[in-house]
């Protein structure tokens, strides 16, 4: 084998490899979500970043939906949808995923510094 | 009236290259008939054929080797001036470019698993360039970079070690010179 591998293809093979890695790493790896968008009814209420722990109260059709921020992560802390799908989400942090209630029409979403595909957004 | 006679002398070189073009065109069919998991994900048979002739002829007969390869095993499979047509002819374009550098690296220590390796990720960078730039304008295709990347990685790979080791065999010199 070591007829046909020269050095040089050696380190060709591992700089194409580290390539490869780096390729999967930054393309699907999970980035961290940095801005919170958070609609009612459609439109956009609050878009914030995450560097602060606080609480929206949005109003909905049905009642209030509690936002909450902590530690750069989002969840519906509270809502007054009947089957409780967005609460039991429970925290988001990576960019491009959300969380809707649609009962009370709220929905938070995060974006990252680029905006992911996926099949919300295509 | 004098009948016209139309003469195109054809050298030692051009029947070479004519030969060493139909293998390659011969690989291209074959693998044309292997399915493949991906679209696009390709072994590149017949590029094995063009290393080989870097190799032992130069870059400008691996140049003709390569192109008319892609040309005319188009036209055998019926896709010449398709989009498909374009991704290949794109991919060998800037894979002959980058081999056109790679093959002054001292050959001491770059062999022609380099030169796989190299034209390989030449050849995909250059398709997912047309398809995001021409065909599907959309983040999603560079969601699939990694997967090509990788396919170009193993195939460059095994391609190279491929022409490697015929050239290492003195049966090589049975390849039409």
């Amino acid at each position: 084998m070591s007829d046909y591998l020269k050095p040089g293809d050696w380190i060709i093979a591992l700089a194409g490899m580290t390539l490869v890695a780096s390729l999967f790493l930054t393309l699907w790896g999970h980035a961290a979500g940095t801005t919170l968008i958070i609609r009612s009814g459609g439109k956009v209420v609050a878009e914030t970043d995450l560097t602060r722990n606080r609480d929206f109260e949005i109003e909905g059709p049905l009642g209030t939906t509690v936002v909450s921020v902590e530690n750069r992560r989002v969840r519906i802390a509270k809502d007054p949808s009947p089957r409780q799908y967005c609460v039991k989400q429970g925290w988001l942090s990576h960019a491009g995923e959300a969380a809707l209630c649609l009962p009370n029409q709220v929905s938070v979403e995060l974006a990252g510094a680029v905006k992911r595909y996926d099949s919300l957004s295509y | 009236m004098t009948p016209s006679v139309i003469n195109l002398p054809a050298s030692q070189d051009d029947h070479r290259i004519a030969r060493l073009a139909a293998f390659a065109i011969g690989l291209s069919l074959v693998e044309a008939a292997l399915p493949s998991p991906l679209p696009g994900v390709k072994p590149g048979l017949a590029n094995i054929v063009t290393l080989l002739v870097l190799q032992r002829f130069g870059w400008r007969a691996a140049a003709w080797v390569s192109l008319l390869r892609v040309v005319a095993g188009s036209l055998l499979l019926g896709s010449f001036l398709s989009p498909g047509f374009v991704l290949s002819f794109s991919g060998a374009l800037l894979s002959l470019g980058v081999l056109a550098m790679a093959c002054k690296l001292p050959a001491n220590w770059f062999g022609p698993v380099s030169h796989s390796i190299l034209a390989a990720f030449a050849h995909i960078a250059a398709q997912l360039a047309v398809v995001y730039f021409w065909l599907i304008p959309h983040a999603g295709v560079l969601y699939l970079a990694p997967v090509f990347a990788a396919a170009a990685l193993l195939f460059g790979i095994v391609n190279g070690l491929v022409a490697s080791r015929l050239l290492g065999e003195n049966s090589l010199n049975a390849l039409p010179a």
